[in-house]
């Protein structure tokens, strides 16, 4: 099992999405994806699609600011 | 939800602008898990060709000129206010600038994420080009019927 990192609060639509995607079908079962991401479209959508696909939401968690952490597990 | 994930684009104008909302929607649609196909015709052809710039892809006189003047996914022009082709090159500018994706980034993740790709064979009679003149992520050359079979049950949209 290993963890991974994503910093998507600089994207934007649909690049976050895309980003989000080419990283979660590179993991393994059991792997850990962190995305950061900020509020409005990718908070409300990231952990809502990633379920739709499949994946386990850990956890969505606020950083800092209008940041927020979204823990994904294959 | 009734109907199924998919999205069918047509993808006719081949006009910079054009493109870059048809590569957002499919690409923002693959991401979240739509099955995304695009069927590119007429203009939107020289989006998927191999050379980029202008280039005399085609057979015979007139299919090479006009292979020449439509050009590839960099001369695309602006739909709107084009400045004989200055347009599009502030808009990569100011993409790039306000890290937002460009064209070539869009195809190339449109690419990654496995969507369809569908080349017109009218059209292409037409103009001389051969799915050999294309990149080679196109997946099948097809008419009307079959992107009826594989848009069917989805959604689709004609940009």
């Amino acid at each position: 099992m290993a963890e991974f990192k994503l910093d998507i609060t600089r994207e934007h639509c649909p690049m976050t999405f895309v980003k989000t995607k080419i990283e979660l079908s590179k993991l393994k079962s059991g792997d850990i994806l962190e995305v950061l991401l900020t509020e409005g479209e990718p908070l409300e959508n990231v952990p809502k699609s990633a379920k739709e696909q499949g994946y386990n939401v850990l956890g969505v968690a606020h950083v800092d600011g209008n940041v927020h952490k979204v823990t994904i597990q294959k | 939800m009734g109907e199924a994930k998919k999205l069918s684009l047509i993808s006719f104008s081949g006009d910079f602008d054009k493109l870059v909302a048809t590569f957002t929607l499919a690409t923002g649609a693959a991401a979240v898990g739509y099955e995304v196909n695009i069927f590119f015709t007429f203009w939107g052809l020289d989006a998927i060709k191999k050379k980029q710039g202008r280039a005399f892809v085609g057979k015979g006189f007139l299919g090479k000129l006009f292979g020449f003047f439509m050009g590839g996914l960099r001369s695309a022009p602006v739909s709107r206010l084009n400045f004989l082709g200055l347009s599009p090159k502030i808009f990569r500018y100011l993409m790039r600038k306000k890290n937002v994706a460009t064209l070539e980034e869009l195809v190339e993740a449109a690419k990654v994420l496995g969507i369809n790709l569908y080349a017109c064979e009218m059209a292409m009679h037409i103009l001389g080009i051969q799915k050999s003149d294309f990149i080679h992520e196109v997946k099948d050359v097809l008419g009307v019927a079959t992107f009826l079979e594989i848009s069917e049950g989805g959604r689709t949209l004609f940009i």
